[in-house]
């Protein structure tokens, strides 16, 4: 296998984007990532894109096509492939675009992300990301996705005492980084106050604890690591790419509390990287609601089980913490374009390492790591990061 | 413009209201809550056998009762709403036969979901310009629609104004009126369907913050003024939050608008809604006062108004007929029974 690094990164804005298409969104994104590493299009040998649901977002199928269309690549025929991974597509993307490079097939490859969710309306939209859920055994029944991290956060809270403000914290961690991201869908601190005052959308979350619907693209150029450099003056190699599965519906986990994909994919990303969790310097991971962060860094190994919102409540994973996590605001407060996300946060963490990351810049970051989830968490791919 | 302008006006609120946290309770949600992120707290419910109609003959009454206006002097009827009681058969008829300004005259409905009475006042004034017309009647009234249990059911209420459009006997001056206008799919409700669709959160920023801040911005720059020039602003309520933002937006004080945001305490008459506000505050304004209007109407627009008033306002009798804070305190509550009952929620055969 050979080294992969990522060349170029590009984002737009995330938000609610009224006036920008699909197109538009992730032709931004694209060029974005391209201008930033230098190549030119002919240089492209393959595309990825990551993206949800763009047929019920925006009634649009196809998308692989689409995007060497819009990116005005048609004419070069280059090979174009849609990735779908409910959440987790844009990380599976990425990794399908690691791939194609390592296995020695392609030299240098364009991902992107996408979903443009504000098309339709709000109660739309949750019934569309309930398609990542186990429709015949949780969706038919009620179930929504704040419903089922609901329950992982109530039984997270029986078991180990995890508390609601524990909860609030991670969404006040999160908006004070994402205030520092000019990218980001909400720029604004809130109040542990807020947070655990808001309206309750299924016990014990509230408004606070979910990520919002947004608009957003995000694209990288990953390229043989041998030949970075000739575009490249700061390329960022993969140095670990894991990715696990798990049942699609909740209840029958073998723990509702773990993620036990998250600990598959983590471990196939340590061993191949040859680091443990210690070496990690900051990470993004998947906080669709608070309770996720909090299992996520327990799953990653960053904490004991059950040690999660211990580690919030000690500041741990602050920016200027021991290992600051989601310096990007996170799904929480930059947005969560579920398609994007996956790439978005190797957008960020590449940002890091460059060390381009202004007011939320992690000191000294050398090594960092993405986790991306979909569904309740039956996928999940972890990418790990080292300048090269 | 000078000398044309609003001559005469009334209004009109059902006396009936139900609180939010009635509402709320029926659908299981917290009414405090939806209270305070709406800023209504109750709203006003039409009587069983109330409709624009009724509403719009009460609101054209109270207008005439209150200048000498002779009825057959009343070129043309403008009645703008989203629940005309017909959808073919004119409800400006019904108004004009009732008020005894028939035959000699000119009548149309309009429709522009919540702006189509400001459309009626600009249709109005520019007849009277035109010398078609010595006096023009613009009504915005509704009672509006809302599926049970939707968002929109905590405000979508009943209510109405009239307003008699002149170069004689004028109150208030209209010194500027232009709109601004696109195709905005925000809400719409489609032919022969009972309750109106809309799009969530883009009603907000691309829709009504972009017209109103737009339309106003073009008002004032036609007037060569600012927001400090006015005693008083209104701006569409469809519910207590919009009209607050979209004023400090644009530099409007609180102050400025506090006496035309009748929304928290009757919800949001739609077609009626910025005119209710402008009747508010002509029932307290003085001479000289200027005020300033945007209404919005989602499709999507906005009609914009400079207005000043004149030493006339002195001489109209405005104590003969209820004002728009006595309507809205002459109040009678009722249950989400009754509600049901009142606003056809109720089926049978």
């Amino acid at each position: 296998m050979r080294d992969v690094a990522v060349i170029g990164v590009g984002l737009t804005k995330f938000g609610e984007l009224w006036d920008k298409s699909f197109r538009q969104l992730i032709s931004e994104a694209g060029a974005k990532a391209i201008f930033d590493s230098g190549i030119e299009g002919k240089d492209i040998d393959a595309m990825y894109v990551g993206s949800m649901s763009s047929g019920r977002f925006v009634g649009q199928e196809h998308v692989g096509a689409l995007v060497a269309d819009t990116s005005g690549f048609s004419f070069m025929h280059i090979p174009a492939t849609r990735v779908e991974g409910a959440c987790a597509s844009g990380g599976l993307a990425v990794r399908e675009g690691y791939f194609s490079i390592a296995s020695g097939i392609n030299d240098i490859v364009v991902v992107g992300g996408i979903e443009k969710m504000n098309d339709v309306g709000g109660s739309s939209a949750t019934e569309t990301l309930a398609t990542a859920a186990d429709q015949e055994w949780e969706a038919f029944f009620g179930a929504t996705f704040p419903g089922l991290y609901a329950l992982i956060a109530t039984r997270h809270m029986h078991e180990y005492g995890t508390t609601k403000e524990q909860l609030a914290q991670v969404a006040v961690k999160n908006h004070k980084n994402g205030a520092l991201n000019p990218y980001a869908q909400y720029q604004k601190e809130i109040t542990i106050e807020q947070a655990m005052n808001a309206t309750t959308v299924a016990y014990p979350l509230g408004l606070m604890d979910c990520s919002p619907v947004t608009d957003g693209a995000a694209s990288v150029v990953l390229c043989a690591a041998e030949k970075a450099r000739e575009y490249c003056q700061k390329p960022i190699k993969i140095i670990g790419s894991g990715q696990g599965s798990d049942t699609l519906a909740l209840h029958s986990r073998r723990d509702v509390c773990t993620l036990d994909a998250t600990v598959h994919a983590a471990n196939m990303a340590y061993k191949q990287a040859n680091i443990t969790p210690k070496d990690i310097d900051l990470a993004e991971v998947h906080d669709c609601f608070t309770i996720a962060e909090i299992c996520a860094i327990e799953d990653l190994g960053f904490v004991n089980k059950g040690e999660g919102g211990k580690a919030i409540e000690n500041k741990i994973t602050t920016l200027d913490g021991t290992l600051p996590v989601n310096t990007s605001g996170g799904l929480k407060s930059k947005g969560h374009p579920v398609g994007a996300t996956g790439v978005a946060q190797i957008v960020e963490i590449v940002t890091q390492l460059r060390g381009e990351a202004d007011r939320r810049q992690v000191k000294d970051a050398r090594i960092g790591m993405t986790h991306n989830v979909g569904g309740s968490g039956a996928t999940c791919v972890v990418h790990i990061m080292e300048e090269a | 413009m000078e000398d044309i302008g609003i001559v005469s006006y009334g209004s009109y609120i059902p006396k009936f209201r139900i609180k939010t946290e009635d509402i709320a309770s029926v659908w299981g949600k917290d009414g405090a809550t939806i209270a305070r992120g709406l800023g209504i707290q109750e709203k006003s419910v039409p009587s069983i056998d109330q409709d624009t109609a009724t509403i719009s003959v009460e609101a054209a009454r109270a207008a005439l009762k209150r200048c000498t206006i002779d009825p057959q002097d009343i070129g043309a009827i403008y009645i703008g709403s989203e629940s005309h009681p017909y959808a073919v058969k004119p409800t400006g008829t019904i108004v004009g036969e009732a008020i005894g300004a028939t035959p000699n005259l000119m009548v149309a409905d309009y429709e522009f979901a919540c702006k189509a009475g400001t459309a009626g006042v600009q249709s109005c004034t520019a007849m009277v310009k035109a010398d078609l017309i010595k006096f023009g009647l613009a009504i915005g009234a509704d009672t509006s629609q809302a599926a049970p249990g939707d968002a929109l059911e905590f405000s979508a209420s009943a209510g109405g104004a009239a307003f008699i459009i002149g170069r004689d006997q004028v109150i208030a001056d209209i010194n500027h009126t232009s709109s601004f206008t696109t195709d905005t799919p925000d809400f719409w409700r489609r032919a022969e369907r009972k309750y109106p669709s809309h799009g969530g959160r883009f009603t907000g920023a691309p829709a009504y913050f972009k017209h109103i801040t737009n339309c106003a911005q073009q008002i004032m720059e036609a007037a060569g003024t600012k927001p400090q020039d006015y005693s008083f602003a209104i701006f569409h309520q469809p519910n207590g939050k919009f009209p607050v933002k979209v004023a400090k937006m644009l530099g409007f004080t609180y102050d400025q608008i506090k006496q035309g945001l009748i929304v928290p305490f009757i919800g949001n008459t739609y077609s009626g809604a910025s005119l209710v506000g402008l009747a508010s505050v002509l029932d307290v304004a003085k001479p000289g006062d200027r005020i300033f209007l945007t209404s919005y109407g989602s499709g999507a627009g906005s009609d914009g108004f400079d207005i000043t008033v004149t030493e006339e306002i002195l001489n109209l009798k405005r104590d003969k007929a209820p004002s728009v804070m006595y309507m809205v305190n002459d109040k009678e509550y009722i249950d989400y029974g009754k509600y049901a009952k009142h606003t056809d929620l109720l089926y049978w055969e």
